[in-house]
């Protein structure tokens, strides 16, 4: 009997070191990125994040147009994803039949399985030629007088990276929203159609506001996918360190300038700023899925 | 409540609203009445706002046809024997292949699975047999966290800790990077299904004296099977196509590799390194190396799912059963 | 009782035993719901089994059985909640006021605003008490004011929920007790105007307090409504009931007025349920 007790006592000594390693290198990730951009942090403080300057050349660097690039081409791209996906999730769940409900959501789930690079290249190939010659050209002439569809188009841009960062966020949403929306009790819903409800009527008062809180969730979750996507929006987002309101104009994120610029960056204060990006990502993300967690 | 509705509910109400009473025998008909007045609109509006449910998930449709229909025919006339055989061309040179790219990726993800299965097994074990509640709570909110840590910045740490160090880009940096972005998902997949393993079971073992750690990996690891290799094959899946994290590590390789601390190439890094290049031939194999790395994806995907069917049919074997007997009610 | 003919109805023959109907039910208030030969279907699971029996108007209508034996099934098809349930099928009318309720062109919707429902578990919407009682007036559109807070306020009486709530209008209905909640979705019922009322086990999540209220409110609402309850409290249907539906496993056992289904019960099946032997 004692022998038994100690071959169990030992097992599980064994397996708890798994969980431990996973917080030791999540806390080594943070100590990592910290001491590595620790010249940059040294050097430029807290006005790193506000400096809108980066100049390889003379080692001058700060973070904002980066900044501004992730919060622009995160928060269009949520502005598309969100009806779109809410719509579907609506869609799915309350009105298409079982049967299209089983065949969507799996296709769904290969749209989210979809890699990032490909996304890019669809988007290099098909998207960018699209939004030079139909898309962006229509809303410069019909939208042109909000500063947001003026300047020149290259078709590369922060539009079109939105609109990649929305369809790669939408199987988020949908997914979620989805679960949340017939996660409500059924009772709910049929007392709402027992009052003569329609079927939108009984979506928007009765679905929508119990289930409000985890379709957020949802959302904030899409956002920081949003935040940390690097290969796509590398790929078509255009690159340039610029703050311009127009969406047309090519503009840089937090994770495409690392993706570009890291593995050439040779000087000790370029690498460490960048990975003090890397830090301002991984703070945000960390920020962000709390968040999400907490309404989930 | 606005406030008005707040304010009269203190009232007596009887004197409020005494000249603008309306008999009860009438209210009926005024309902009735303001009914059939908003039945048409009500109707309508519900009509158009399907149509642009509809219109929403027919977009959704849409992109996913898009790109599969590109990736299948600008993929399919690029893709043959030579592209999955052949090193690449030096630049100007037609044809050529992604052969070191394909057998790059294949690797890599050889070391992350010794990377990631191990840890991520371990901890699902763990915090599902043994941990108390909060330590799991931690440690399934860091799982959580880790999995919404963008992907480049898993490239950063492995680029500080191995490539540094090492002075060499290396398929070993790569390949941990990509382990560790597996484990959040394998630990949460392992912990979940071994949760459904059905108690029965578990006492079954118990009950002849048998020790708990040979119960966890006699019964209760083998039934939960399926749904473990499930989590492994949805993170791989996830990971296969990961570009950023291999960037500064893997780093990518025209050649074949030499060890496994040196650069590698890998088929994400190739294909955006195609796509982005000026020549029209890189562009075609682009597409091809996409073609092929969407089927590896996918085929990690659809075995994900067979596991899980296996594992479902296992698990609820027992429970139609009870399931019937409460759809009768 | 003075010699009167038996008026139950038994299946599976589904034919009136006798052509004297008794006088309570002939000509006192006429049939308000009609069911003919329903057969229910969840997927492969025959529910409910050749059910007819007529519903009087004003009266309470009962439906008892053991749990299984498809009295919900049967309540829900008064006003199609069962169309929300995928891979159902039924067979047969039920006729509301002679026009039948699963005729292709019924508008579900205005059926639904004249039968109105309560379920066993009480259901607030996330919204303040007035919001919820004038839930189904702000659907239908109804702009005026002051006619809504008189409804509003016509609606918690006859709920004899007002005195405890008329202070609070503005307060959460999920604040409220599990008792109030159930009175307050009674109250969001009838502030449409319906004309039948459907309850399903209305009081099988509420102690004897919350119940005894509920149940001296069904006998106030039948004056003014057609009520069917659903429930598995034999008790509950002896005390509120004018008539009583059993059925068992699918089938219509017998129908007929309370006093006499549980004093003189024809079939067996009904005697050993009523005395507890199963169920």
């Amino acid at each position: 009997m004692k022998r038994k007790d100690r071959s169990d006592i030992i097992f599980r000594r064994v397996l708890a070191v798994f969980p431990l390693l996973i917080l030791i290198l999540v806390g080594g990730i943070l100590f990592k990125l910290v001491t590595a951009s620790s010249l940059s942090i040294q050097k430029f403080g807290f006005t790193f994040l506000f400096t809108r300057t980066w100049d390889p050349v003379f080692e001058n660097f700060g973070a904002l147009p980066f900044i501004y690039g992730t919060l622009l081409s995160s928060f269009v791209a949520l502005l598309i994803a969100i009806p779109i996906g809410l719509g579907t999730a609506i869609f799915l769940a309350e009105y298409a039949p079982y049967g299209v409900q089983r065949v969507f959501s799996s296709l769904i789930d290969l749209l989210a399985a979809i890699p990032s690079v490909i996304y890019g290249l669809w988007g290099i190939f098909v998207l960018v030629p699209i939004m030079r010659t139909n898309v962006q050209p229509f809303l410069g002439k019909y939208l042109g007088f909000l500063p947001f569809f003026q300047g020149p188009n290259y078709g590369v841009g922060v539009l079109s990276a939105s609109v990649i960062l929305a369809i790669m966020i939408v199987p988020f949403i949908i997914s979620v929203s989805r679960e949340v929306i017939l996660a409500v009790p059924q009772v709910y819903k049929e007392a709402a159609y027992a009052m003569g409800s329609t079927r939108w009527e009984a979506i928007q008062t009765i679905i929508l506001s119990y289930g409000k809180p985890g379709i957020v969730g949802g959302i904030i979750l899409a956002l920081g996918r949003a935040i940390g996507e690097t290969m796509a929006v590398t790929m078509i987002i255009g690159n340039n360190v610029k703050i311009s309101a127009s969406l047309f104009s090519p503009g840089y994120t937090l994770a495409s300038v690392i993706a570009n610029e890291f593995a050439e960056a040779s000087d000790k204060l370029y690498l460490s700023s960048l990975i003090e990006i890397g830090l301002v990502l991984l703070f945000v993300s960390i920020v962000v899925n709390s968040l999400a967690r907490l309404l989930i | 409540m606005s406030l008005p509705d707040r304010k009269r509910s203190k009232m007596d109400a009887h004197t409020i609203s005494k000249d603008l009473m309306v008999e009860d025998h009438s209210i009926n008909e005024l309902i009735g009445s303001a009914f059939q007045q908003t039945r048409q609109g009500r109707f309508i509006a519900d009509k158009i706002i399907v149509t642009c449910l509809s219109l929403c998930a027919m977009c959704v449709l849409f992109f996913l046809y898009s790109i599969l229909w590109h990736l299948l025919s600008q993929g399919i006339s690029s893709l043959n024997l030579e592209f999955l055989t052949h090193l690449p061309k030096p630049v100007g040179e037609d044809g050529g292949g992604m052969a070191n790219a394909i057998v790059g990726s294949l690797i890599l993800l050889g070391i992350a699975v010794l990377v990631g299965v191990p840890i991520g097994l371990g901890s699902g074990i763990y915090l599902s047999e043994y941990a108390n509640q909060r330590f799991a709570q931690i440690v399934r909110f860091v799982t959580d966290v880790m999995n919404g840590i963008p992907s480049i910045v898993y490239g950063i740490f492995a680029y500080t800790v191995f490539v540094v160090p090492l002075k060499s880009f290396s398929a070993f940096s790569g390949g941990i990077a990509l382990g560790i972005m597996m484990i959040p998902m394998i630990t949460r997949t392992t912990e979940s299904f071994i949760r459904m393993v059905p108690v029965h079971l578990r006492e079954a073992g118990l009950a002849l004296g048998t020790p708990k750690w040979r119960v966890i990996v006699d019964i209760v690891v083998p039934s939960s099977l399926g749904g473990i290799v499930t989590g492994i094959m949805v993170s791989l899946a996830r990971v296969a196509g990961e570009t950023a994290p291999l960037l500064f590590t893997a780093f990518g390789n025209r050649f074949w590799h030499s060890s496994l601390f040196q650069p590698i190439a890998a088929l994400p890094l190739q294909i955006f390194s195609y796509a982005i290049s000026p020549f029209d031939d890189w562009h075609r194999q682009a597409w091809a190396g996409a073609l092929v790395l969407i089927m590896i994806v996918f085929i990690m995907n659809f075995s994900a799912v067979y596991f899980v069917s296996r594992q479902n049919q296992f698990i609820t074997g027992k429970i139609t059963n009870k399931r019937m007997r409460g759809m009768k009610n | 009782m003075n010699g009167q003919k038996e008026t139950s109805i038994k299946l599976p023959k589904t034919k009136i035993t006798s052509g004297k109907l008794d006088a309570l039910m002939l000509t006192e208030t006429p049939t308000k719901i009609t069911v003919k030969k329903i057969n229910f279907y969840y997927g492969k699971q025959h529910v409910l089994k050749d059910i007819s029996i007529n519903i009087r108007g004003q009266k309470v209508t009962a439906l008892i059985g053991p749990s299984g034996c498809g009295k919900s099934t049967l309540l829900r098809t008064f006003n199609r909640m069962n169309d929300l349930i995928p891979h159902v099928r039924m067979e047969g009318e039920v006729l509301i006021d002679d026009r039948n309720i699963y005729h292709k062109e019924t508008d579900v919707v205005e059926l639904r605003r004249k039968v109105g429902m309560v379920f066993q578990k009480s259901t607030p919407f996330p919204k303040s008490i007035y919001d919820n009682v004038a839930y189904g007036l702000k659907i239908i559109g109804v702009k005026d004011k002051n006619l809504v807070n008189q409804i509003v306020e016509k609606s918690l009486h006859r709920a004899a929920l007002w005195d405890e709530v008329k202070d609070n209008l503005g307060k959460s209905a999920m604040a409220l007790s599990g008792g109030q909640q159930q009175r307050l979705c009674i109250a969001r019922a009838l502030a449409v105007g319906p004309e039948v009322l459907l309850m399903d086990e209305p009081c099988s999540a509420l102690d004897p307090g919350a119940t005894a209220k509920v149940e001296e409110l069904i006998f106030e609402l039948k004056n003014d409504y057609t009520i069917a309850i659903v429930t598995h409290n034999m008790q509950q249907a002896a005390r509120v009931s004018d008539f009583t539906v059993f059925l068992y496993l699918g089938e219509l056992v017998e129908f007929g007025s309370t006093d006499k289904m549980f004093t003189v019960p024809k079939d067996k099946r009904t005697e050993e349920y009523l005395t507890g032997k199963f169920g």
